[in-house]
């Protein structure tokens, strides 16, 4: 087994209003970043588990979006592998 | 009718709740999220509030509590179970209505009085209400806003599951009527069975005429109006 930091990055789906994202954009193009097209806001969790392989682990975040950590009437997800770390039983 | 009162960590209308059941004169108990068993009562009632601080989304962590297994077996057995407010953001997560109540489209949070349009009163929580009868009816959310895709919305409209809309004074659904962006100013729906009621706006405060309307109670008298018909 080996210690994986994994990065799941949740976002409101495509065509979805995302008030929140709208509200950022207008404060960006009151500084003065024109030419921006659309900002949508997600959120990102990091967590640390171990796992037999990379694709294992990623396996499990996926998992844990369609049980709990992503809403699919609202949001998509995507899983990966932030950094390995030291393996446990090395 | 004894009616179950499900608490949360975070849960904040749960006496209020309380206190209508039992204006019905029906037996209110609450039972804590911790707690087994839905055995022996007749209805289950899921109060507004904040549970677990609405980390993650509205009501994705309550739904993972162990009495939720219960609600949805209450559930499935045709027991009456009325989501309120975080309750309707409960019953979504836990899959119990389709759909998701994401944030207000305003961004802010929208406390109020907001009028409702009653659009079936062939159910067992509205039958004592008349068919388009307009309700004021407070609401207290900043995640209220419905959300489903369109073939979700077009089978709940066909199907005639849309319980409750935003509408103005004069009972029109428009766009300045809709307090959080609801899609087609859905404020409350059922589900397939008609046993599942979840509705953003609070019954359980207009329930005196001291607190501006009483509109709320017909929610509370049709429910033991059902219930007392099917004992006998």
């Amino acid at each position: 087994m080996s210690q994986f930091r994994l990065e799941i990055r949740v976002r409101p789906r495509p065509g979805l209003l995302d008030p929140e994202g709208k509200a950022i954009h207008h404060a960006l193009q009151s500084l003065g970043w024109d030419g921006i097209d659309d900002v949508r806001v997600g959120k990102a969790i990091y967590l640390d588990l171990a796992a037999e392989s990379a694709e294992a682990a990623v396996e499990a975040g996926e998992a844990m979006c369609r049980k709990i950590l992503a809403n699919p009437v609202t949001e998509g997800f995507e899983v990966s592998v932030s950094e390995e770390l030291a393996g446990a039983g090395a | 009718m004894k009616v179950a009162i499900v608490t949360f960590p975070g849960s904040n209308c749960d006496y209020d709740l309380y206190k209508a059941v039992q204006q019905v004169g029906a037996d209110a108990t609450f039972v804590w999220h911790r707690e087994r068993g839905l055995e022996g009562y007749d209805a289950v009632l899921l109060p507004g509030g904040f549970s677990y601080g609405d980390y993650l989304r509205a009501g994705a962590i309550a739904r993972m509590s162990p009495v939720m297994e219960d609600v949805i077996d209450f559930a499935a057995k045709g027991g009456p179970v009325v989501g309120i407010c975080n309750g309707f953001q409960i019953l979504c997560e836990a899959g119990l209505l389709p759909g998701a109540l994401v944030r207000n489209a305003s961004l802010l949070f929208a406390g109020k009085d907001v009028m409702l349009r009653v659009e079936r009163v062939d159910t067992l929580f509205t039958s004592n209400y008349q068919q388009n009868q307009v309700l004021r009816v407070p609401i207290a959310h900043g995640e209220g806003n419905y959300e489903a895709d369109e073939s979700a919305l077009d089978r709940l409209e066909g199907e005639g599951h849309v319980v409750f809309r935003y509408v103005n004074g004069a009972g029109e659904p428009t766009d300045a009527a809709n307090p959080n962006g609801s899609r087609r100013n859905i404020a409350g729906i059922i589900n397939e069975n008609g046993n599942v009621l979840g509705m953003m706006p609070h019954p359980e405060r207009a329930m005196e005429d001291l607190l501006g309307s009483t509109d709320g109670i017909g929610i509370f008298t049709s429910l033991a109006t059902s219930l007392s018909a099917v004992a006998s």
